[in-house]
């Protein structure tokens, strides 16, 4: 199993208020699968695609990456554990503006030991694989807003992970730019293998998926 | 990855130019009075010419006579009977230098006053210290002993007086009516080596004041070693005659030092005939650079925050794509050092400036502060402290971020 969630809780803790984003969801997801999750705002989707990416902690429960206890690991082994097998998209892309469209992509690999060659070499094959060769010096705030995310999905493919966790990253596009993504990372699943979880609140681009999980106020309800 | 740390690094200062010019300037100003301030420390404790035998040489400026009851305490330079009499029979001292604190003349030219600052030497002085004649020769023994009217005078001195002649070898020049015979010109002292620095040097023999026996007055002197070995020996044969000094009617106790130069330097600050003021000038100027620096590290902190706040989002990304804690703190500690370093380049540039300003205006006469290597070491490692101190609170506070709550700022 690629990722194995028990009993995950969430809860969000201020002075007078206790608030329970998620409420003891289990979940197996498979090697190569592209599973999709939906449900209304509000209802837990990006904490549990959260949990599952290693940047939140669940407040209860276990899970495994790739059959590993995660849960034991420092922030240092954690860091490199992400680097090594997950990639992400964002809905609002966080690219770094500052920086070229190349230095954007390589940005997963400078946190490995790789050279500067090699990783602008790779940096260039991820962007062509989303199709913007052409776009290598640019800076994101050249670019228009499908072009963006395509150049988030090359910095969350750049490294080769296993699993890739996107976040509603059709959300902020028109419908045929959404199509666009969403074919590039259809092909992804498909020829490479990736494992893809995906949060949406776009049905027709859930019905694409192999399987999709629905929740509500935390809880799985399919 | 150094590279691309880099490339941030500039894009971030293009980002915010008003607050990379606040940053710059804090870093660049306090650089610059701090390097001027250590140009100057540096010429007050390492001077150099006409005092080459540091190494060698033991400093006698001034004498306390105390009544340890009544708490009367007299203190002054000390005469020149007390070096004749005393300390020209110490067997450890190879040569001594004795100097008059500097007198003021006034000579006239063409109905213009022109004020010339002479000293008392003797003979040995220009044996004891090295200065460069542009022409002629010291006086000597002969022209001691016979007390002629005899003058070496500075570079500055003959051109204020002379003008432009090549040579003034043997003509005179007349301060308060009377006629000095030039027989030597060298090279100005600056004003900051107070004990050497002079427009007129004279034959003690024709002071009024050598006949006096008591051990106040208004002389000092270097006592030279024949190597730098005999200075402990020096120190202690001084003592031991200081201890055997009479002391005058009505007092008990007569304190006396023959310091090393740098010791010399920190007792006339800050210390006095018991404590020789060297703790409290480093603690003073430590204290004094210390706040000296905290302010506008303080200030660079808060900017710093800020600036790495505002990047949350950039490091949420970070994070999440594999950095992590203390790779994020090494990427904006060498972003601040970065910064740093541009504002301690400009530092230099302005430091430059103001020195050149400074030797310009002649504030201190022939002072020639020099942007020296000792300086530019002092200088880079208060900025590399600089950016230390400014970067790793921000840096730290940033590692701590939540990833989820820093993608959401």
């Amino acid at each position: 199993m690629m990722i194995r969630l028990k009993n995950i809780e969430k809860v969000y803790r201020t002075a007078t208020v206790e608030t329970l984003a998620i409420n003891g969801i289990n979940l197996d997801i498979a090697k190569g699968e592209f599973l999709s999750i939906m449900g209304p705002s509000g209802c837990g989707k990006s904490t549990l695609l959260n949990i599952m990416g290693l940047l939140d902690e669940p407040s209860k429960g276990d899970i495994k990456i790739d059959d590993q206890d995660i849960r034991s690991f420092s922030d240092k082994k954690l860091a490199h554990f992400r680097n090594e097998k997950l990639g992400f998209i964002f809905q609002s892309y966080h690219l770094i503006n500052d920086l070229q469209v190349l230095d954007n992509v390589e940005l997963p690999l400078l946190y490995r030991d790789s050279s500067a060659k090699e990783r602008k070499a790779l940096a260039a094959e991820a962007l062509e694989k989303v199709g913007l060769s052409n776009r290598l010096k640019h800076f994101p705030t050249q670019l228009s807003g499908g072009q963006r995310q395509r150049v988030a999905i090359a910095r969350a493919i750049v490294g080769r992970p296993q699993i890739i966790l996107a976040d509603e990253p059709t959300g902020n596009l028109d419908s045929a730019m959404g199509n666009e993504i969403m074919n590039i990372l259809i092909n992804l699943n498909k020829n490479e293998g990736t494992t893809i979880v995906m949060v949406t609140h776009d049905e027709s681009m859930a019905q694409k998926t192999h399987r999709l999980v629905r929740l509500f106020d935390g809880s799985q309800v399919q | 990855m150094l590279k691309n740390y880099f490339k941030i690094a500039i894009a971030v200062l293009k980002r915010r130019k008003f607050f990379t010019f606040i940053s710059l300037f804090g870093i660049s100003l306090t650089l610059t009075i701090l390097m001027v301030a250590t140009a100057l420390a540096d010429k007050m404790f390492n001077p150099g010419y006409p005092d080459y035998n540091q190494h060698r040489s033991l400093y006698v400026e001034r004498i306390e006579i105390k009544n340890t009851k009544e708490g009367w305490v007299n203190m002054s330079n000390l005469s020149f009977y007390f070096f004749e009499h005393y300390v020209s029979r110490l067997k450890t001292v190879y040569k001594m230098a004795i100097s008059s604190d500097q007198r003021s003349s006034n000579a006239y030219l063409n109905n213009k006053k022109l004020v010339i600052g002479y000293k008392y030497t003797n003979a040995d002085y220009w044996n004891v210290l090295s200065y460069r004649f542009l022409e002629g020769k010291p006086y000597g023994e002969r022209e001691i002993k016979s007390a002629e009217r005899v003058a070496v005078i500075s570079k500055k001195t003959k051109e204020a007086y002379f003008g432009d002649q090549k040579s003034v070898i043997g003509q005179y020049i007349s301060a308060d009516n009377i006629n000095y015979r030039v027989i030597g010109v060298v090279d100005n002292v600056s004003g900051a080596v107070r004990n050497f620095a002079g427009d007129m040097y004279l034959p003690y023999t024709l002071a009024k004041d050598i006949k006096d026996t008591r051990l106040m007055g208004s002389y000092n002197a270097v006592l030279l070693g024949r190597t730098e070995n005999d200075v402990p020996r020096m120190k202690k044969e001084f003592a031991q005659m200081v201890e055997k000094l009479p002391v005058p009617p009505d007092f008990n106790k007569i304190y006396c030092n023959a310091d090393e130069f740098k010791t010399s330097v920190a007792r006339r600050i800050a210390g006095d005939s018991t404590s020789n003021g060297i703790t409290k000038v480093i603690t003073v100027g430590g204290i004094f650079v210390l706040l000296f620096l905290l302010l506008p590290t303080m200030n660079l902190v808060n900017i710093n925050i800020t600036r790495i706040m505002e990047r949350s989002s950039e490091i949420g990304v970070r994070k999440a794509f594999g950095a992590s804690s203390k790779t994020l703190v090494y990427q904006f500690i060498v972003e601040n050092l970065i910064l740093t370093f541009i504002g301690g380049i400009i530092g230099v540039f302005l430091s430059l400036l103001v020195i050149y300003l400074i030797n310009e205006s002649d504030y201190i006469s022939s002072f020639n502060l020099t942007m020296n290597l000792t300086v530019l070491f002092f200088s880079l490692i208060t900025c590399f402290c600089f950016g230390l101190i400014s970067g790793v609170y921000p840096a730290w506070r940033m590692s701590k971020l939540n990833i989820v709550k820093a993608l959401k700022a």
